[in-house]
């Protein structure tokens, strides 16, 4: 073996060689995307995967919108023949499953992926081909989940998929075993991405960002990602035994064979509720930070908001049985997850009152991104409180699988994610796109989404009331239930037409929004401390930290790190809790490996949908790919 | 474009380009999957117990699985405590001729326990498609070897690794992250191992 080592002979450049425009380019050069589709599909830099990310993540929220457009229409009146049972099974799987596992934790990691490495002043995330195979098999997973209803084979058993109905007996056919495969491509996607987020926010923080100064999105993603590693791995066990029980005759939850169903809802809902509090924290993290802008003051009560997110993240994973009050559990048992239950509103109320704080102390300039946030303070509020009803077991099991369910969770998610994400859009478009949306447009996506979402969610409370049980798919006009249906649905059209707008805003403002220039929100924290859109290697100097609002607290001159290599991707590794630097280590240049194993990867579990012996032959097929990404191939970057 | 200016307030060009341990991304990034991983494991082992609760009689319809080969399994892993232990101190040391040792060693120190494993899968006395506890049995062991297997193919590619001129500076870092992690394999069976071959035997519904 030739033992040439291809280390420089002379000394690399250092960023302290160049600076202004010169150094910028070189930057821009050793950090960017090469031309060309191959260079596309070879991209590791953590902005062009979060936007991909983010663009993906709000087509299936479309898509998923127009499957419940579909359901309302369907129910708007008595006997409607518009949409059959067979399809109005698959429609509300479609709706829950794409919501949930292709739209809610896809998009809060997505802007995870684009913004944390930004706020915490690195170059790039943590593992970036890492995070684009992590992009290409959350995409396959959700073309496999789409493709197959187009094809009239979609998943049927609803969003949790329970069993015995979802098992071999009851769902015979290949839909049940699409719908567990879809799981485990995006599970396998959340958790990829839960790791770069942690090890960036622990090791990659600029110099002096010690802990008591992350930005709270930083936190509440960092909190997520901890429950993300925690929670998914229940769902990945679950539903790999569902698939099993179906297609190689396991009897995991075959009663007849000393299995038990309710395993499935335990392991399910072990995941299925911190899921829960998995897309809201991320909302919180956004809602603190446009609350900071918008008010122009610091948020008010940093250490509680973290401890609210730890707290909540905590507890989050004791409440799982509260789904399960009507499977006949001891009473004890039912006593404690009550008690859980209520417990978790009290972390929940201090981010609120301390976001009231904030507000009430700053001077509050009312534009879109605060708009969203008023709206998730009235919405998330009410669905907090039919919250605390349904952690009652009496009243849960009267209204259990009726429509008040259906109206509290989606005050929760929608009042509780929703709002805050596309606040979140208004507020943090102009630095992904260079341009700010439109204030008019974005005061009518408001009022718009605002009533129109009240009108479709809130007459499901007395609907839910009145014993309409969810996910049939017809009623008779006998049953008094035909106005408010009618009423809910002209609010969900209003709802949807809200998103035609919001898309419209973005898309028009992509070409003829005004200029936003660095920092247009006169913002603190460090993404607005570079250009917009950032270059690609975001910052031309590390800035140094010495206060949580950096950008508010250092007027003057921004101090910053020197001293990186500029020929090849070089970051800085800190301390975990002080954030001295420690190693100046190379980030992965761009490899087109990513995709070629999610791609092997997506063929070797849809191949197992249909024979076993697909892993077999697969998996060293996905084993070489994972080799050929890790073997070194000599550039600058692996021989550093 | 931006014009604020910069001020040089720390000084990075004298900084490694590599450390070791907690000072390391990657390392972070294999706790992070040892964390998500042993979080499976222990699901699976609840997941077990879970059913054996609920059955009147544990194991169902089968005698507990054999000791022989998954003793055989579990010593061996012991066993290789020692030289993965010589391979992470000697990482640290980047004494590559040791290091190359040490990986030839784990290599063969990896593919016992394989072997014996497949060994083990022939006396568990129960399929995977006879009942639940077979079944639960099954998927346990699978999610082990699963693991082991793949450390031992990343233990190899390695060895090949350390065998080239790649084979220098932060790829000791890598040597002794797979040794961590070879460690996770070794310390996660421990409790499989009680657990399938344990507490069948003294478990009375």
């Amino acid at each position: 073996m030739n033992e040439m080592r291809i280390a420089p002979t002379c000394p690399d450049r250092r960023d302290t060689d160049l600076a202004g425009e010169a150094l910028r380019a070189q930057l821009a050069k050793t950090w960017g995307t090469h031309r060309g589709l191959i260079g596309a599909l070879s991209t590791v830099d953590h902005k062009t995967i979060g936007r991909r990310y983010i663009i993906t993540a709000f087509i299936f929220l479309f898509l998923g919108g127009i499957s419940a457009i579909v359901m309302r229409l369907q129910l708007a009146r008595p006997e409607s023949g518009l949409v059959g049972p067979d399809l109005y099974n698959q429609l509300f799987t479609m709706h829950g499953t794409t919501m949930m596992f292709l739209f809610a934790v896809p998009v809060m990691e997505a802007f995870a992926v684009y913004l944390v490495p930004l706020m915490v002043g690195t170059r790039n995330i943590a593992f970036p081909r890492l995070n684009a195979f992590s992009y290409w098999v959350y995409l396959f997973g959700g073309i496999l989940l789409w493709a197959a209803f187009m094809l009239n084979i979609g998943a049927d058993a609803g969003w949790f998929s329970y069993v015995p109905l979802a098992g071999p007996e009851h769902s015979p056919g290949k839909r049940v075993d699409i719908w567990a495969q879809m799981i485990t491509f995006t599970e396998i996607s959340a958790l990829a991405v839960a790791v770069e987020i942690i090890v960036t926010v622990f090791k990659q923080r600029a110099p002096g960002m010690s802990l008591d100064r992350i930005p709270l999105f930083v936190w509440a993603m960092l909190v997520t990602s901890f429950m993300i590693i925690f929670a998914m791995p229940a769902v990945m066990l679950s539903s790999t035994m569902l698939i099993l029980d179906r297609l190689v005759g396991t009897h995991f939850f075959n009663p007849a064979e000393g299995g038990n169903a309710l395993l499935w809802q335990h392991l399910f809902w072990f995941f299925g509720h911190p899921e829960v509090y998995i897309i809201f924290l991320p909302a919180t993290g956004m809602v603190s930070a446009i609350i900071a802008t918008f008010a122009r003051r610091q948020v008010f009560g940093y250490l509680t908001l973290v401890l609210a997110l730890i707290a909540t993240s905590v507890l989050s994973f004791g409440l799982w049985v509260h789904h399960m009050f009507t499977t006949g559990l001891p009473q004890v048992g039912a006593s404690f997850f009550t008690a859980s239950s209520m417990m978790i509103a009290i972390p929940s109320g201090l981010q609120i009152f301390c976001w009231i704080a904030t507000l009430w102390d700053g001077r509050p300039v009312i534009r879109t991104p605060l708009l969203f946030v008023f709206g998730f303070f009235f919405i998330f509020v009410a669905g907090g409180l039919t919250g605390i009803m349904l952690a009652s077991v009496p009243i849960d099991t009267q209204v259990h699988d009726t429509y008040f369910v259906v109206a509290h969770f989606h005050y929760v998610l929608i009042g509780g994610a929703v709002f805050p994400l596309l606040g979140a859009v208004y507020y943090w478009y102009p630095k992904i796109t260079g341009r700010m949306m439109s204030e008019r447009l974005g005061r009518w996506n408001f009022w718009l989404a605002f009533i129109g979402f009240n009108l479709a969610f809130f007459p499901m409370h007395i609907l839910g009331l009145q014993g309409m049980p969810r996910r049939v798919y017809t009623y008779q006009p006998e049953m008094g239930w035909t106005n408010l249906n009618l009423l809910a649905t002209g609010g969900a059209l209003i709802l949807f037409a809200s998103f035609v707008l919001f898309l419209w805003n973005v898309l028009r403002s992509v070409r003829r929004g005004e200029l936003a220039g660095d920092n247009p929100w006169d913002a603190g924290t460090l993404e607005w401390a570079t250009s917009s859109p950032p270059p690609p290697h975001n910052f031309d100097r590390i800035p140094v930290v010495s206060h949580r609002e950096p950008l508010w607290a250092q007027p003057g001159p921004q101090r910053v790190a020197v001293g990186l290599a500029i020929d090849r991707r070089e970051l800085v590794v800190s301390a975990l809790v002080d954030a001295t630097p420690q190693i100046r280590e190379t980030s992965p240049d761009p490899s087109i490996w990513p995709l070629v194993a999610a791609l092997l990867t997506g063929i070797t579990f849809i191949g197992s949908i249909f024979t076993p012996w697909a892993v077999v032959w697969g998996s060293p097929l996905v084993g070489a790919a994972l080799i050929a990404w890790f073997w070194p191939k000599g550039s600058a970057e692996d021989e550093a | 474009m931006r014009q604020q200016k910069e001020e040089p307030a720390l000084d990075l060009s004298r900084l490694p380009t590599y450390g070791f341990g907690a000072q390391m991304t990657m390392w972070w990034g294999t706790l992070g999957f040892v964390v998500l991983e042993a979080t499976g494991f222990a699901l699976a082992a609840m997941a077990y117990l879970y059913l054996a609760t609920q059955n009147t009689q544990w194991p169902l319809s089968a005698p507990p699985p054999d000791l022989l080969w998954s003793s055989l399994v579990t010593a061996s892993l012991l066993l290789s405590v020692w030289p993965n232990h010589l391979a992470k101190t000697n990482a640290r040391n980047e004494d590559l001729p040791k290091v190359r040792r040490d990986l030839l060693i784990m290599c063969v120190a990896g593919l016992a326990p394989l072997v014996l494993r497949a060994f083990e899968f022939t006396t568990l006395n129960v399929r995977w498609d006879d009942n639940a506890y077979g079944s639960i049995v099954w998927i346990v062991l699978g999610l082990h070897t699963v693991h082991l297997l793949t450390d031992v193919i990343d233990t190899f590619v390695l060895t090949a690794l350390m065998f080239t001129r790649h084979g220098h500076g932060k790829r000791f870092s890598d040597v002794e992250d797979n040794a961590v992690y070879w460690d996770f394999v070794v310390g996660s069976w421990l409790p499989i191992y009680l657990l399938l071959y344990g507490f069948p035997r003294i478990w009375a519904p």
